[in-house]
């Protein structure tokens, strides 16, 4: 028996560039880096100096307040820097990769009681590849988790179907279940697309999402399965993490190999690529990139919510995806506000464009001026849960701590609200605000 | 051109201005620094271009009117169609470059003041005020009342998207109550002067007042009489038209029509607010009529005369479908937009010292929408609280 979600609200974005071969490219990198930025409620403390050789799996980094809490180097070799930004915060530990280094012998690890499967998740790295609501941070060890909640697949514009990595892992995800329901007194949900390849797991509750992007957010999961409410804790972690929790359960040897799509209209050969977590986007793009005189908007991640790179950053975590598109800072367009052009898209009906479908070529711009809000109902039409959307931005905006609560910040991620920042027609960084104020509750509830 | 306005340069005191002006003409090439890295190209300017456009029906339509019903006021039968348009354009354009200059010019000196880029929403209330104005309303009072709205119903609470009361309204209710002899009566809704030799001189003994004035101050015992400003009587189709006196653009219900075909097509307007207004408007006319009495004329017209008479159609396309001073949520449009309805009819039908209630229902509501908009926004909260209360039991 599955559950069955129907959503209505959303947008799928059809966009240029899109993986239409499933075949598999192997890029190896010579250097991975792990950026303690990507793994939110993480206070990184340096676990190895520059020049120290490092096994893979073996943790770079650890949490400064729950020291058991740690960040794993994806490959063997040794540590070529740990780069720090403005007041010594560490922005991220490149490992240079060391591809004649032996395999690490590994033993089948114990997990058989809860006590144990932490102690497991923790030390192999893969506890900071899930997060928790409320807050969207690195589960809190000493909450536990009322269910437990696995993303099925990416619905994100130019998303990797996560169903190439999983083939043949049916026994690693049944594990990874396996683990997981003695983490929690609740279940184990996973959702599934619509009419995606993914077989029943044993041991969990499956869940049938169909509609728009963002059905495979963890949040829209969970506000249609069984929502958060003030004091409860709920995890979250996408079906490739749980992958990696089976396969490390079964081996004792953590998998950091990934699956990423090279997308974008930038991109000459958009491709899948098998690399690993981490990897450097100089070898992931290599010899890929449209030769063009524009500039070119380099994102690690996809394009609502990755992170801005250029050609010597690297694959963030957790995204398995790269998209390359212009930057736009040398269109010149002449009225733009004005334009009747069908080549021109939107969501809005007033552009023509809207009605011919054509695949979209967006650009980086903001493609307007920022202003207060002024159209109503925008966002509620891009965010298929029982929130107030406009009303939640407003309370986050005034720090009125007992009305976010009310409305339901305990329920969402900056993720959530991404369509509705690119819907919005007075261009507010939506994400940015979800994520300082869920800083801020956390902050002052502590 | 451009470094003169940067920060230094010599023309920097005008860096608002002249981004206003660049921002008109290219689209801006700012790209995302943070959050998505791609937007949607609906932006606030189209937006507005768009209710701009949308009213063009409505303002071309004034002027044919404007200039016909000095023809009939002059006593001609002969109607040429170019000279009726030229006088009409005659006759609104000072009216127009008025309402812009004095509230784009306190735009512009407000945005600079505050180092802000200049906001577009005048665009939209600068054709507006013009429309919903006798045709007759003196320059300087409609200068005065631009001026009050812009800077008092407006930029106090901040500008554009923080403004509470529809600044379109309150010029045209500042008009009225600070202006009353001059704004109501028999004399402003019609042009009798020519104008740059054009049109004739309307005799002395003239009077052009609105159907809804003429309504107000009738006999009922004796039945309506609704009637043109010849004397002939005005039929539901010419109210439809638009053929009669009325404030400028405002006459015409198909050209409205028109104009809310434009805002729904392009999904700018709210339908729910538009469709419940006309629903509330239907509902209060029928319930007027069905007890109507000697004592208040106005309730022996016909729904079909109560939409199509004086700005209630208008009030209901253009006034309360304004985002920002409208109810936000989805529920409280239907709300919002039913009691404008209401209102408008009580007003117009129960207050005989007011002719027309649709602006003073708009404004009133406007003050309510955010007391609408908190018990919505409370079920939404109360349903999480139920959650949480079921959970702990």
């Amino acid at each position: 028996m599955s559950i069955k979600i129907s959503l209505k609200k959303g947008l799928d974005l059809d966009i240029l560039g899109g993986v239409s071969d499933l075949t598999l490219t192997a890029v190896a990198p010579s250097t991975v880096a792990i950026v303690p930025d990507d793994y939110p409620g993480f206070t990184p403390k340096p676990a190895v100096k520059e020049g120290d050789r490092v096994e893979s799996g073996q943790p770079l980094l650890y949490d400064k307040f729950n020291q058991q809490i740690k960040l794993v180097s994806p490959a063997a070799g040794t540590v070529k820097a740990v780069v720090r930004g403005e007041r010594r915060k560490i922005e991220r530990v490149v490992v240079e990769i060391d591809s004649h280094a032996k395999e690490p012998s590994a033993a089948k690890p114990s997990a058989g009681n809860a006590d144990d499967a932490r102690a497991l998740l923790m030390e192999s790295g893969l506890w900071a590849m899930m997060r928790q609501r409320p807050y969207d941070i690195v589960p809190d060890p000493d909450a536990k988790p009322r269910d437990i909640f696995v993303t099925g697949f990416d619905s994100a514009p130019l998303a990797a179907p996560s169903t190439v990595y999983l083939a043949g892992k049916e026994r690693e995800l049944a594990a990874g279940v396996e683990l997981l329901s003695k983490l929690t007194e609740g279940k184990v949900y996973v959702s599934r697309h619509d009419g995606e390849a993914l077989k029943d797991i044993p041991g969990a509750e499956m869940v049938d999402v169909s509609g728009p992007h963002p059905a495979g957010n963890a949040s829209v999961l969970i506000a249609n399965v069984a929502p958060v409410n003030k004091g409860e804790t709920v995890w979250c972690l996408d079906i490739v993490t749980l992958a990696r929790i089976g396969a490390t359960v079964m081996t004792g040897k953590i998998p950091a190999d990934t699956i990423v799509a090279v997308t974008g209209s930038e991109v000459e050969h958009p491709r899948l690529v098998s690399t690993l977590i981490g990897a450097e986007l100089s070898a992931l793009l290599a010899g890929n990139l449209k030769k063009e005189t524009h500039h070119v908007r380099i994102i690690s991640g996809n394009p609502l919510t990755g992170h801005r790179a250029s050609m010597d950053g690297y694959l963030r975590y957790p995204y398995t995806q790269i998209t390359v598109i212009p930057e736009g800072d040398d269109v010149a367009e002449f009225m733009g506000w004005a334009a009747l052009s069908p080549k021109k898209s939107s969501v809005s009906r007033s552009f023509p464009g809207h009605f011919l479908r054509h695949k979209l070529n967006p650009d980086a711009r903001l493609m307007g001026g920022r202003r207060a809000i002024i159209m109503s109902g925008e966002y509620d039409k891009v965010i298929p849960m029982d929130i107030m959307a406009e009303y939640l931005i407003k309370a986050i905006i005034a720090r009125d701590i007992d009305r976010m609560e009310a409305l339901g910040i305990y329920e969402v991620a900056p993720e959530d609200f991404a369509l509705a920042e690119y819907v919005d027609t007075s261009k507010l960084p939506l994400q940015q605000i979800v994520r300082d104020g869920l800083d801020y509750l956390r902050k002052e509830l502590k | 051109m451009k470094p003169n306005f940067e920060p230094g340069g010599k023309l920097h005191a005008f860096h608002s201005v002249f981004d206003g002006f660049e921002t008109f003409l290219f689209t801006p090439q700012t790209t995302s620094s943070s959050g998505v890295h791609i937007h949607d190209r609906m932006d606030s300017k189209r937006t507005m271009i768009i209710v701009v456009s949308a009213l063009i029906p409505c303002l071309l339509f004034g002027m044919y009117n404007t200039g016909y019903q000095h023809w009939l006021a002059c006593g001609e039968s002969h109607f040429p169609f170019w000279e009726l348009m030229l006088y009409g354009f005659l006759a609104v354009l000072p009216r127009i470059v008025v309402s812009y200059v004095v509230g784009l010019g306190i735009e512009f000196a407000v945005a600079q003041w505050r180092k802000e880029e200049i906001q577009e929403g005048f665009l939209v209330t600068g054709i507006l005020i013009p429309l919903i104005c006798p045709v007759e309303t003196p320059l300087w009072m409609l200068a005065v009342a631009t001026a009050f709205a812009v800077i008092f119903a407006k930029e106090v609470f901040g500008g554009t998207g923080y403004n509470i009361f529809n600044v379109a309204i309150v010029t045209r209710v500042f008009l009225f109550f600070a202006y009353p002899a001059q704004m109501s009566g028999d004399k402003v809704f019609v042009a009798t002067e020519p104008i740059l030799g054009i049109g004739g001189t309307a005799p002395d003994s003239f009077t052009g007042a609105t159907p809804l004035g003429e309504v107000a101050t009738s006999d009922a015992a004796s039945g309506l009489n609704i009637t043109g400003i010849t004397g002939d009587p005005i039929s539901l189709w010419d109210a439809f038209l638009g053929l009669i006196p009325g404030s400028f653009g405002e006459t015409s219900t198909l050209c409205i029509l028109i104009g809310a075909a434009i805002l729904l097509a392009t999904g700018i307007a709210s339908w729910r607010i538009m469709l419940s207004v006309f629903a509330g408007g239907t509902v209060m006319s029928l319930i007027a009529n069905w007890c109507a009495s000697p004592l208040y004329p106005a309730s022996y017209l016909t729904v079909g005369q109560q939409l199509c008479l004086g700005g209630f159609a208008f009030a209901a396309v253009f006034m309360a479908t304004d985002p920002v001073t409208a109810a936000r949520t989805n529920t409280g449009k239907y709300i919002y937009g039913f009691l404008i309805g209401v209102i408008a009819i009580v007003i117009r039908v129960y207050n005989n010292g007011y002719p027309e209630g649709a602006m003073l229902a708009v404004l009133l509501m406007n003050a309510f929408a955010p007391l609408i908009d908190y018990c919505v926004v409370q079920a939404n909260i109360n349903r999480r609280m139920r959650r949480l209360k079921t959970k702990e039991s």
